[in-house]
């Protein structure tokens, strides 16, 4: 209470003197909680509201003697209480206007008293005892600026003797100094509403926003620019007789999508104002618009296209409002923070202050720069030294120096911090940009270091450091274009970084580094040697700037690809890794994929999958993983013998990133028959199965898959049955990674398809499961677990008491029958196929609607929903007058040109739904009039005895009808 | 390319110019100062052949077409600078305009020390032979050659030991003259200190071969680290192009 009293009110004359409080809303608020805490006090401490204080707290009241009621001596001017002191003073008395009050009983006592007035009285007692404690608890307790040790004394003091009144003490301190903490932080949340620019703040933000200002169609801003370059010394552009009013500076601001904008920044926020008049010189002040907070705020509010391209620079975004919040808040809080810093005991309870705050700052240490002089680290003054000789000596002392800078641990962040913000950084570019190669090759020396600190590598791009390496890539020392391009290879890490190596031409220059003559050979000649090192250079960096799809378009067009090939068949684990790593890279694009396939490299993916080096087999797998989408390169892979090392790879189960690439490898390639056989031959499936348990997404998502295209064939599926991989397959539809799940709903339902296995799973609950992710948002997964429920309906016992157990399931899977995804439609067709085969089950789906949902599908020209749509129908048509309904909502003319297609499933599903329909006499009307009997005569002639005869019935049905009718005409 | 003034200083016209025998350094060098010791200025196409034949053996560098061009080279030089004296070589002046013109070297000292260690007999004067021996370590040197070569080049007094004074010389006009700073000389002397502290490994307060031989091999950078004393890339590069093309 006296922290909050002391420095968060506003009293009117600073110091500790007969100041009174303000009445502002901060104040009121402090005192309503001041009184909220004293009136409920009595009732929540009873035992420490009787405890009489050191000295009574007294102060001149407004309250009338008459107001006071029982419990109390009234005598002319003077009230006293009945209840007493041990020494017999009343713990209450009124004499003249003046109250003195010894318990917490009395003041809340006295508070009910005083009705509405009860915030003058609170005010005039905290007037009137600026330190409350002190008379409270005595005055070692009084609040003291700094260290705080009276909790300390109070606890040594209840721990020597168990004196009561002590204890009664330290309660009444922890409860003054909760309400303390409490008061500071209402206290702080009012302040830090009140948020105020100041010319640091805006400055930053201005500095910030123009980093992303430039022509171009990715930028947030065109340009913006001051109006004035002078700066006063405190900051502010506006001329001083604006700044009286609060004004900092004004801004111009090109926006994409709008006129320029003029605005002004003030302290109270920011506004767009009349604009330039005149040319330069004058400015309209006028207030023209709301004030906004900031002026990213006020951008959006502007400028569409700002927020569209503040959105695509999604992690640019994010570090510029943490940025922006950062300073605003830092810099806004920062008195306010002090109380934090201060009131050290404040850590000693369960503390409520937000920490975000601080928690910011963290996040921005590394970037701020460091200024002024204290506690620098050593390495500052150490590189600073060496700085000077880099900046004003000649070559030959700029070696000497750079040799020296070397020497420090340049991968330790303190000394790359160091090298930045002593603006070497700076010194070392424009080396690159200097004839010496000496320098150039010391410069790069230490930058190759250091930039494998984010920081750097940003600073690098930004100093224009990548244009000057790529044009030492032209340089005629092998050394230097070595260096240059592993330094390109560190700091091309990011997508702005790869583009501008792009932009100049440094990709057709890397790829030049690979080509030499020395591949292939096994003992290099020292000449071949430096080839070998140039080539793995160019890859290193190749492969960093492979990360963007328009690079992986550059490399090829530069004749890349064949040169990859090419270093592919040599046999040094350091210059494969990175060829293999860009390969991989740039599998991702089908150009790659199919040059991998016809130049041969699989072959060589292949036997490097042997070799010692992780990285290298990682990479390998992954590129396999990658191009095995494609039926031919698993031919190759299988001819290869790749699929050995890869099920040998799986006992490598430690190495996550090698396990996720591997089993990548092995999903796609088990989509070939052949394949699977001889994964079979390796045991993969039980080694699989064996990896369900305890592994990161990106590794379960393959193994599923991987176990999905297994459980094609039959004897697989008894296999993972065998092994025990239902159960935590199972377990895994409760999982929420999306492919995840797509994968794991498709090797459920495929297993499904075994009766006994069924029966685990229905043990399992799995069919509930599935049946849950149909509610998943992603249709993929809907389709997928759709398909699942499929086989399981069909081999589960008792299948139509199951499905209904499932509340609302029936209507849940009749609703998806509106989707808009084609397969989800088919998928749910197929389920509403086997769940329409129980009577009960369908009367409930039709009672849901599903001849009208069914019936808008039919116009489809896709052949699996209309396959998967007519078996529905056709299964649909057994309860009561559903097939009248079919017939009612034009369900069948787009159902007779289903026979027109060429898929002969289509064929049989469809003449099977007619020879249902065709039993209602408007139908066969309907279908005759579109002309199907033509159409199903040459199919009462197929091989396919179910369509023959659902065609042959159909055709009878009408037939019968036409005689009918006739009879009926006629006779 | 080699179109400079002769410009001779007085000193040198007290030397003797002509080299005598002198003390053969080594086997090469008897064979090449019998051809040497006739008229260098119209060599025979004999003479020329000896002489190729002889340098071609002891040269790992360069091929004997190569020899013969670098020897044409030297005639060449020799007879469009020394007009006024029939000189046998290059006397210091000349070789440094030589340095200069074709290597873009500029620091005197350096240039004199180059041109002490191509001067294998100290007689103040290049022969033909100490010319082609020398570039083959100057042009095509091996590390090891070229360990050895700077490090004779640093060692100013030859006492096998670079010095921190010597160290002081080579490097005292390293730094941009800074009109605020007291002490310019403080600077270096700081610099000798940093470079001192990366090189001298034993910790004796100078360089030893071993040292500097160390240095270098750790950071190749340091090969040169008191100054220019062999060609970069380029003119390397230029030189070899055009001396090797245009004479052969």
């Amino acid at each position: 209470m006296g922290a909050a009293l002391a420095r968060a009110a506003q009293w009117t004359a600073a110091g500790s003197g007969t100041g009174t409080l303000e009445i502002t809303p901060l104040n009121e608020s402090l005192l309503n909680q001041i009184i909220k805490f004293v009136e409920d006090f009595s009732a929540r401490h009873p035992r420490e509201a009787a405890f009489v204080f050191k000295e009574p707290l007294e102060w001149k009241t407004q309250l009338d003697c008459s107001a006071f009621g029982n419990g109390y001596e009234i005598t002319e001017a003077t009230v006293q209480s009945e209840a007493k002191a041990k020494d017999g003073q009343s713990l209450l008395l009124l004499t003249k206007s003046t109250l003195r009050v010894r318990s917490f009983d009395q003041l809340s006592h006295v508070l009910q008293i005083a009705m509405e007035k009860k915030l003058k009285e609170v005010q005039a007692c905290l007037e009137a005892n600026r330190d409350p404690i002190v008379q409270i608890l005595g005055p070692e307790y009084g609040t003291v600026e700094g260290e705080d040790r009276s909790i300390l004394h109070l606890l040594e003091k209840v721990k020597k003797g168990g004196d009561p009144e002590t204890e009664v003490k330290m309660k009444i301190f922890l409860l003054l100094h909760q309400l303390d903490l409490q008061l500071l932080n209402s206290s702080l949340k009012q302040i830090s509403q009140d948020v105020r620019l100041n010319p640091a703040a805006v400055n930053n933000e201005v500095n910030l926003l123009k980093n992303f200002s430039e022509e171009g169609e990715d930028t947030v801003l065109e340009s913006l620019e001051y109006t004035s370059d002078y700066v006063f010394s405190n900051g502010c552009r506006a001329p001083p007789w604006r700044q009286v009013h609060g004004e900092i500076c004004y801004l111009v601001i090109n926006p994409h999508d709008t006129d320029p904008l003029c605005i002004t920044c003030s302290t109270a926020g920011v506004f767009l104002n009349g604009g330039q008049i005149d040319g330069k010189d004058h400015i309209d002040y006028e207030r023209k618009s709301d004030v906004y907070k900031d002026i990213v705020t006020f951008l959006r509010e502007r400028s569409p296209k700002f927020v569209e391209n503040m959105a695509k620079q999604v992690s640019v975004l994010s570090y510029l409002f943490k940025m922006c919040l950062f300073i605003l808040v830092y810099s806004c809080l920062k008195w306010v923070m002090l109380f934090f810093i201060f009131s050290k005991t404040s850590a000693r309870f369960n503390n409520v202050s937000e920490s975000s705050s601080e928690t910011e700052e963290d996040e921005e240490q590394p970037v701020r720069h460091h200024e002024g002089g204290t506690d620098l680290p050593s390495e500052y003054w150490g590189i600073q030294k060496l700085a000077k000789y880099l900046k004003g000596g000649n070559p030959t002392a700029t070696v000497i120096a750079l040799c020296s800078m070397k020497d420090f641990n340049l991968a330790q962040e303190t000394c790359q911090m160091a090298i930045r913000d002593i603006g070497c950084l700076e010194v070392l570019i424009n080396l690159l940009d200097t004839e010496e190669i000496k320098c150039q090759i010391g410069s790069l020396k230490i930058l190759k270091e250091i930039s494998q600190n984010t920081l750097i590598r940003h600073a690098i791009a930004d100093l224009g450091g990548l244009e000057i390496m790529v044009k030492i890539l032209d340089s005629l020392d092998r050394e230097l274009k070595c260096l240059a391009a592993e330094t390109i290879a560190n700091v091309a890490r990011f997508k702005r970084a790869q583009r501008t190596v792009r932009q100049h031409g440094g990709i057709k220059r890397l790829v030049g580094l690979l080509g030499c003559d020395a591949v292939g050979s096994t003992s290099l000649t020292p000449y071949q040697a430096k080839d070998t090192e140039m080539a793995r250079c160019g890859a290193l960096a190749l492969w960093s700037c492979s990360k963007s799809t328009k690079n992986k378009e550059a490399i090829r067009k530069a004749g890349g690809i064949p040169l990859l090939a090419r270093w592919l068949k040599c046999s040094h684990a350091n210059i494969l890794t990175p060829v293999v790593g860009t390969l991989q890279e740039c599998a991702s694009t089908p150009s790659y994929r199919l040059a991998i396939k016809t130049e041969g490299m699989i072959e060589y993916l292949v036997k490097n999958l042997s070799s010692e080096h992780e990285e290298l087999q990682m990479h390998c797998a992954s590129a396999i993983f990658k191009c095995a989408e494609d039926k031919e390169t698993r031919d190759l892979v299988r001819q290869h013998g790749g699929l050995q090392p890869l099920s040998v790879l799986l006992a490598n189960s430690e190495n996550k990133q090698l396990l996720a690439a591997v089993t990548g490898a092995i999903w796609k390639c088990a989509i070939s028959e052949e394949n699977v056989a001889k994964f079979r031959e390796y045991k993969v499936i039980e080694t699989l199965v064996g990896l369900l348990t305890d592994q990161p997404e990106e590794v379960l998502v393959n193994i599923v898959g991987a176990l999905g295209e297994c459980c094609q064939e039959s004897v697989n599926r008894s296999t993972i049955r065998r092994c025990g991989g239902i159960p935590p397959l199972v377990k895994l539809l409760t999982g929420t990674n999306q492919a995840l799940l797509v994968n794991v709903t498709k090797t459920v339902g495929a297993c499904a398809t075994e009766p006994e296995t069924m029966i685990i799973i229905d043990r399992l609950d799995g069919v509930r499961l599935l049946w849950s992710l149909l509610k998943n948002p992603n249709p993929d997964i809907q389709a997928s677990a759709a398909w699942a429920i499929c086989p399981c309906i069909d081999n589960a016992k008792d299948a139509g008491e199951m499905v209904r157990s499932f509340v609302g399931g029936l209507e849940l899977v009749v609703n998806l029958l509106k989707s808009k995804n084609k397969e989800v439609l088919a998928s749910v067709c197929g389920a509403i196929t086997n769940i329409a085969k129980d009577e009960e089950n369908l009367a409930v789906i039709t009672d849901h609607g599903v001849v009208p949902l069914l019936s808008k599908l039919a116009n489809t020209n896709n052949d699996k929903l209309r396959r998967h749509l007519a078996e529905a129908i056709s299964n649909c048509c057994m309860w009561g007058r559903n097939r009248v309904a079919f017939g009612e909502s034009n369900a069948v003319a787009p159902l007779v040109r289903y026979l027109r297609s060429n898929d002969p499933s289509v064929h049989r599903a469809t003449a099977q739904a007619l020879y249902q329909l065709s039993e209602d006499p408007n139908n066969c009307i309907t279908m005759h009039e579109n002309g199907v009997v033509k159409l199903l005569l040459p199919m009462v002639g197929s091989t396919d005895e179910t369509l023959q005869e659902a065609a042959a019935g159909c055709i009878a049905n009408i037939r019968r009808l036409a005689l009918a009718t006739e009879k009926a005409k006629y006779g | 390319m080699f179109t400079c003034d002769p410009p001779v200083a007085p000193s040198d016209a007290t030397r003797p110019l002509l080299p005598g025998p002198g003390p053969p350094a080594r086997v090469t060098m008897t064979a090449a100062a019998a051809a040497v010791s006739g008229r260098p200025l119209t060599m025979s196409r004999k003479r020329l052949q000896q002489l190729v034949d002889a340098l071609g053996h002891s040269t790992k560098h360069f091929n004997k077409g190569e020899v013969e061009c670098l020897i044409k080279l030297f005639d060449k030089l020799v007879a469009e600078s020394s007009s006024r004296f029939a000189a046998a070589g290059f006397d210091r002046n000349m070789f440094r305009d030589i340095l200069h013109s074709a290597f873009g070297m500029t620091d005197e000292m350096i240039m004199d020390r180059v041109f002490r260690t191509f001067d294998r007999d100290n007689n103040s004067c290049i022969s033909v032979v100490e010319w082609v021996e020398g570039l083959s370590v100057f042009l095509r040197g091996t590390m090891e050659e070229k360990i050895k070569y700077c490090f004779e080049v640093y060692d100013l007094n030859g006492d096998g030991y670079i010095s921190r004074e010597e160290m002081f010389q080579m490097l005292k006009n390293c730094l941009l003259k800074q009109p605020s700073e007291e002490d310019p000389d403080e600077g270096i002397k700081d610099l000798v200190d940093i470079a001192m502290k990366k090189m001298d490994y034993d910790h004796d307060g100078k360089l030893s071969f071993k040292d500097f031989e160390k240095a270098v091999r750790d950071e190749t950078l340091l090969l040169e680290a008191f100054g220019p004393c062999l060609p970069d890339i380029k003119s390397r590069m230029a030189f070899e192009q055009k001396t090797f093309r245009e004479s052969s």
